[in-house]
């Protein structure tokens, strides 16, 4: 049986609307993957370790509260440490509200593909399924 | 790559136990070195099966209970199993969503599964999968099966104990003396105690058990207000007595021998399944067969002993 990718669908911080979050992990999961919905208000910590327990190849982070320049970075920064490479084997993707002149910065700090409002669900999918790192 | 795993699995790294679980559930090449490793390496784990009809809060109560054995110092796993989609494959795993308060203990370890079309309340590879967490040395490793309705009772299968959970309001007394996952209950639960009906319900069931004289063990009945941790540490206290009763009474190694049977079995019928419908496949009899199907020349159960005289019964010639 081939290996089913499995995507962990985040909300990081303190925001409480994850509409959003729900219809990604919806079309995740009719696009064949397993989604681990990881509920609201959770730490970069708390989303690393889910990571690794449930072993998934994408990390998807869902912030509409502004504070992704502060977010985002903490929770690869974690990721690495729970894995203990900077290697990291996980496709870290970013959606919500995000201006455009944050997204460089955002990637430089390894995030690899941020999507904002408007992106189509299926253009997600498919750039999640051409770049996962295993 | 099994060698690593294997290591990480021997040094309680996370991070391997995560890959393990991945590499047995995808029916890795990998996953026989892994889990003749983890045969070896397995402790004792108090095995807790959690079973119950979907929003009777098993998932609430799977992370109260977590807290309770956690205050009284013990490691616990939890492997908690949701529904895959019959048509893409895909699943929404959400059982993480009511852990609130342990997620970075590292006393605990959670891993959701999903079903993966498999229709008996587990997945194909959870009792491998439990495998693999009493490697890990786990005090206690909860599995919670999805949400079930009457008959999803593999779970008795693989737990030492098993705890099923309901809610008020559910049913009345025609249901508790129907044949199924009443049946399989070592404790069992009433969960949202602070609703209506809850004493009611506690009474049905206690009178359900009633009917049964000979008990060598009776389940106990436990009201519980999972989402405010009330009955909880008294729930725990009843899972024990069970675990202690089985061992007093050997029990224990019966249920062990059982599970081990289950996963025997379950490993028997992959294997031959593969084997013969991929040698069925590669020599055309599959096609031959299917289309005698359709047309109505034989059907299903006669094809199948066919196909198992075929390539399984070795002849004497």
């Amino acid at each position: 049986m081939e290996r089913k990718i499995r995507v962990l669908v985040g909300k990081p911080g303190l925001d409480g609307h994850d509409r959003g979050a729900k219809v990604i992990a919806r079309s995740f999961r009719d696009a064949g993957m397993e989604v681990i919905y990881s509920g609201l208000h959770r730490t970069p910590e708390e989303l690393a370790r889910m990571a690794v327990e449930e072993d998934v190849d994408v990390v998807a982070c869902s912030i509409l509260s502004g504070a992704h320049n502060t977010l985002l970075p903490r929770v690869v920064e974690c990721l690495k440490k729970e894995k203990g490479t900077d290697e990291l084997d996980v496709l870290v993707l970013a959606g919500g509200i995000i201006p455009a002149e944050d997204v460089e910065f955002l990637k430089q700090n390894g995030v690899d593909e941020v999507f904002g409002p408007g992106t189509s669900t299926q253009e997600i999918v498919e750039y999640t399924k051409a770049n996962l790192k295993r | 790559m099994h060698n690593q795993v294997i290591q990480g699995l021997r040094e309680k790294k996370r991070a391997a136990l995560a890959r393990a679980v991945t590499l047995v559930e995808s029916g890795s090449e990998h996953a026989p070195h892994i889990l003749e490793q983890a045969y070896k390496l397995k402790g004792r784990s108090k095995i807790v099966g959690i079973t119950g009809s979907p929003g009777v809060g098993k998932s609430t109560l799977v992370d109260s209970l977590i807290g309770v054995i956690r205050e009284r110092g013990h490691s616990v796993g939890v492997i908690a199993v949701d529904p895959s989609s019959p048509f893409t494959g895909g699943a929404i795993l959400g059982d993480r969503v009511r852990l609130r308060s342990r997620t970075t203990d590292d006393g605990v370890f959670f891993r959701s599964l999903a079903s993966r079309g498999y229709l008996g309340g587990l997945s194909r590879h959870t009792g491998e999968v439990i495998t693999l967490f009493e490697a890990f040395g786990f005090d206690y490793i909860l599995v919670e099966t999805v949400g079930t309705g009457q008959s999803e009772v593999d779970i008795m299968r693989y737990a030492h104990s098993v705890l099923v959970v309901m809610a008020p309001g559910l049913g009345d007394d025609i249901q508790a003396i129907k044949a199924g996952i009443l049946e399989i209950g070592d404790v069992f639960c009433v969960n949202k105690a602070d609703r209506p009906d809850a004493d009611r319900d506690v009474a049905v069931l206690e009178a359900m058990l009633a009917l049964n004289k000979d008990w060598q063990w009776k389940p106990p009945v436990v009201k519980t207000v999972a989402s405010q941790g009330k009955g909880v540490p008294e729930l725990l206290d009843k899972i024990d007595e069970h675990l202690e009763f089985l061992k007093q009474s050997n029990l224990l190694e019966e249920r062990v021998s059982r599970s081990y049977l289950a996963a025997l079995e379950a490993n028997l019928r992959r294997e031959t399944v593969d084997l013969i419908l991929s040698k069925a496949r590669s020599d055309g009899t599959l096609a031959h067969a299917l289309k005698q199907l359709s047309e109505g020349k034989t059907y299903p159960a006669a094809l199948a002993k066919q196909l198992v005289k075929t390539y399984l019964i070795r002849r004497n010639d």
